[in-house]
């Protein structure tokens, strides 16, 4: 037996304590219409009946009115960077080289913008207002989930003006 | 109707990336005794406890009011757990000041921690979620695009959100509780720094702290401890949805509510005037020129010209963070408590180094989600 | 109408205006949480024809851990539609205590009415193992052990103090079931006799399948008034006239599992004797606790409990102490009750627990 007391150890400071759980998630009738939408390589979104906002996706009710949202909305494939920023910080679970681009991205014909990734432009030349198109993967491998949008890349278009989208800021 | 509710006792741990030194319940507890010995009381004379923090996921303690129950002296007591994202240190204070204003408790117990050290909040906030994209690396990912934004419509020069990066990290330099103790910062260094979330760099976002805050409310007929009392002119909560259409992000609809509801209860008409200091949460150095808009301290867009001209720095005309701000220190949960904390050590002239001189009337502000849930209080050393 | 309190105050009256509850099912496996809700928000305020513009202060109550992420509660709120901004806040508790922060807004007399709502699934992940996550992190969490042990060792000492027997479990279950037979929105819901229960297998002994509460997922809505809402909004208001909640001990060993004290401190500051009470709704998730919380209480057995057939029947973790609340004021609303009890309960073994008293007129 070792003559070291405990006292010579010194204090515990950590303990670890592996965790896991599992869920199985719900998305609900309106989100599955927009993931069915993506397995056949479209975004499709709702409209509020009370204000008539379109949302994609649409959770299933207007955020503001707390009504479900019930006419189903075929979007654009194209929309505008609102905003972005260019992500350069490394965290558990990510998936894509950094640096990259995180950007806000209106469809044409929706009422909010949503969060997606730009590719194919270098991290310095991402403006905001610029005019953007979804890539899919192949058709052989969509699925009913984000993973068939690959990301979004500039059409070419003018650049939108500010006017036109400042209001989704 | 209402009772009159004041700040009695204050307490705060030294906040530090890693607080290996102490379990949950012993950081808990140092905050909590602080603010005991502050108001002059003991455990028993405490009715009942209110505790906040941000997603239990952080420490991987589910509803941890039940573990730490007997390190609070709340065993026998009423207990409160509460939860509204990064406002809830101001929340839950907010709750433990209804308890005493509606008569049903004389002294009220309220703390509020983050030990993000125990597991990983980078982590715990993008735990992957199968129907959205895995994208956000954290909060500043999600704040990034909408600073770009606010740089936009107000056409702020960029090194405005280094200034406030410097400006807290130097008041920090006077408070012994401040995490980050950065001697040399300087705008130079802030530049220098890592650039995380374009336009965001290292230096202008908030560091991961471990700590607690701690307060002891009281009525009228309870008033105890060292220093006077911090007397509640006001208390407001506003919440708006995460997400809709033509939603302004930079200058959120709920915290204009929220703080002309907790003005007209304090009588605040010309809030920079009136006001001798603020503690308004900033956890990117752009928020502080953002919500001196939204807060009414100047007009719409004139935010980073106050930021620039100094108003906002400890000598100036109205000092925001004078204890360095959530850009020093930042327990997630209770950085909306600090807040709160602070402006009542302020009017009761507790605040050392870092006490403005004089001050007798002070804002408390935090806010959380995706700018979507605002807390505020009202402060004063006169009785309302 | 009510007694003063600890503090020597008399509380303001206010009444559970409305109650709806969603239908509780194993597994909700079409609706998310935002769709889950929405239909129990429009039932609660439709009962008495007024919208969210008639609310001034919203509390809701959820566990981020059972629904696996972050926030939970945030999306949730687009359910009601927040806009313009509200005066709004969330506990991570049974939305019991959501119900009790709003009595207390409600009690300083600035406002007449709040809307409070909560949501369980307890489908999405092993409930089990989730709620492990409430013990003590360092000493005893580590060595995982499930709900269901725990609340086996709380029966087990209650049979060995001699206070109740395997038989009296079975009977609450088949009296709970029976009962639920009656309730629509009950999830379990048979009339087996007792001796067909004794022939269950134990789950972990000395708890058979029958003392288990079922694993569902539920929400549920309930308007306070106060002042002229209360009476506008009903002709015979049901008031809270007493309320109170308390906490124990966390370490198992340091408690008497067989008795509750916290349930009977909070009874005798909501002024439970001071009356006859009709029915009580109790949330005693597993058999054996209802005769805990019923000795608790001091109740005798001319009271009706858990009429609803209770948490035995359907257990949405999160809601089913705010569903107690509102089938206790159901009773009295109908006539079928003057005075009634509500129970909630959170933690481990009966930790925490939270006691309602509503009285008609
Ligand atoms: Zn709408």
């Amino acid at each position: 037996m070792s003559d070291e007391t405990t006292e010579d150890r010194g204090p515990v400071t950590t303990l670890a304590t592996p965790i896991r759980l599992d869920f199985d998630f719900t998305p609900g009738i309106a989100q599955s219409k927009f993931l069915r939408g993506l397995e056949r390589g479209k975004f499709m979104g709702q409209r509020c009946p009370t204000c008539g906002k379109v949302y994609v996706p649409s959770r299933g009710s207007c955020p503001t009115d707390g009504v479900p949202t019930t006419e189903d909305v075929e979007l654009a494939n194209v929309g505008t960077v609102t905003t972005y920023c260019v992500v350069n910080v490394p965290f558990a679970g990510q998936s894509i080289e950094i640096p990259y681009i995180c950007a806000q991205v209106l469809l044409d014909g929706a009422n909010l913008s949503f969060m997606g990734l730009i590719q194919e432009i270098p991290t310095d030349q991402i403006r905001m207002g610029m005019r953007v198109e979804a890539v899919w993967v192949e058709p052989d491998e969509l699925t009913p989930s984000l993973a068939s949008v690959r990301y979004f890349r500039p059409n070419g278009e003018p650049d939108a003006d500010y006017e036109t989208y400042k209001e989704y800021l | 109707m209402a009772e009159r509710c004041a700040v009695i006792g204050v307490g705060q741990t030294h906040h530090k990336s890693k607080r290996e030194d102490v379990s949950i319940a012993g950081l808990v507890r140092e905050a909590a005794k602080m603010a005991l010995e502050d108001a002059d009381l003991t455990w028993a004379d405490i009715d009942a406890v209110v505790i906040g923090k941000a997603p239990d996921m952080f420490e991987g303690n589910m509803m941890p009011e039940l573990y730490l129950a007997p390190a609070l002296g709340a065993v026998g007591k009423p207990m409160f757990r509460v939860h509204t994202a990064g406002s809830v240190g101001g929340s839950t204070a907010l709750v433990a000041a209804h308890l005493v204003k509606s008569g049903i408790h004389k002294r009220v117990l309220t703390v509020a921690y983050e030990k993000q050290s125990d597991s990983d909040a980078m982590w715990a906030l993008s735990v992957p979620q199968p129907f959205a994209a895995p994208l956000l690396a954290g909060a500043g990912g999600y704040f990034a695009p909408h600073i770009r934004a606010y740089m936009r419509r107000s056409g702020a020069p960029e090194y405005i959100g280094r200034m406030v990066a410097v400006k807290d990290r130097k008041n920090a330099m006077r408070n012994p509780y401040a995490h980050l103790h950065l001697a040399d910062i300087d705008m130079k260094m802030v530049e220098d720094s890592m650039m995380l979330w374009d336009p965001l760099r290292y230096l202008e976002a908030c560091p991961s702290s471990d700590g607690a805050a701690a307060m002891v409310l009281s009525s009228e007929d309870a008033v105890s401890g060292h220093y006077p009392p911090a007397w509640i002119h006001g208390t407001a909560m506003r919440s708006e949805p995460t997400m809709f259409a033509g939603r302004d992000q930079i200058n959120p609809q709920a915290g204009r509510d929220c703080s002309a509801d907790v003005y007209a209860q304090a009588g605040i008409t010309n809030p920079r005037e009136q006001f001798d200091v603020a503690e308004v949460y900033v956890p990117f150095s752009w928020y502080e020129p953002m919500w001196l808009e939204n807060l009414g301290f100047c007009e719409l867009g004139d935010g980073w010209k106050l930021t620039e001209s100094g108003a906002t720095a400890f000598d100036g005309d109205i000092p925001w963070n004078a204890s360095g701000g959530v850009l020093s220190s930042n327990p997630i949960g209770a950085s909306g408590m600090l807040r709160f904390l602070e402006v009542a050590m302020q009017v009761r002239g507790q605040a050392g180094e870092h006490q403005v001189d004089g001050a007798k009337l002070a804002l408390g502000q935090a806010y959380g989600g995706g700018s979507q849930f605002f807390s505020m209080w009202v402060v004063g050393s006169d009785k309302p | 109408m009510s007694a003063a309190d600890a503090t020597g105050r008399t509380p303001r009256p206010v009444s559970i205006a409305s109650f709806a509850q969603s239908q509780n099912v194993r597994r909700d496996d079409e609706h998310n949480e935002v769709e889950m809700l929405m239909p129990v928000i429009a039932e609660v305020f439709g009962n008495i024809g007024i919208t969210k513009d008639d609310v001034d202060f919203i509390c809701s109550g959820s566990s981020d851990y059972l629904i696996g992420g972050p926030f939970s509660f945030v999306m949730a709120l687009d359910a009601v539609g927040v806009w313009p901004p509200r005066s709004e806040s969330h506990v991570e508790m049974d939305g019991a205590w959501a119900l009790y922060e709003a009595w207390v807004l409600l009690q300083e007399g600035e406002i007449d009415a709040a809307l409070v709502y909560s949501f369980g699934r307890s489908s999405l992940g092993d409930l089990n193992e989730i709620l492990t996550l409430q013990l003590d992190p360092y000493y005893v969490a580590p060595l995982w052990p499930d709900t269901v042990s725990l609340a086996a060792l709380q029966a087990r000492a209650l049979i060995d103090s001699g206070k109740a027997t395997e038989a009296d479990f079975a009977a609450i279950a088949a009296r709970s079931r029976k009962d639920a037979l009656a309730n629509p929105k009950a999830q379990v819901a048979n009339d087996l006799p007792v001796e067909r229960l004794l022939e269950d297998d134990y789950v972990v002994s000395p708890l058979r399948r029958h003392a288990l509460p079922p694993i569902t997922d539920g929400a549920a809505a309930i308007v306070l008034a106060a002042g002229d809402k209360a009476r506008q909004w009903a002709d015979k208001p049901v008031w809270i006239t007493g309320f109170d909640h308390r906490m124990e001990t966390h370490s198992l060993g340091a408690r008497d599992l067989t008795s509750s004290p916290s349930t009977k401190k909070a009874a005798d500051v909501a002024g439970l004797a001071d009356g006859p009470i009709d029915v009580a709704e109790i949330h005693a998730p597993y058999a054996h606790q209802e005769i805990i919380i019923k000795a608790a209480l001091g109740l005798d057995d001319k009271v009706a409990i858990n009429p609803s057939g209770g948490p035995l029947a359907a257990n949405p973790i999160m809601s089913a102490g705010l569903i107690r609340i509102g089938e206790a004021a159901a009773r009295i609303s109908s006539g079928q009750a003057k005075r009634a009890v509500a129970h909630a309960t959170s933690g481990p073994c009966l930790q925490q627990n939270l006691v309602c008293v509503l009285e008609g007129e």
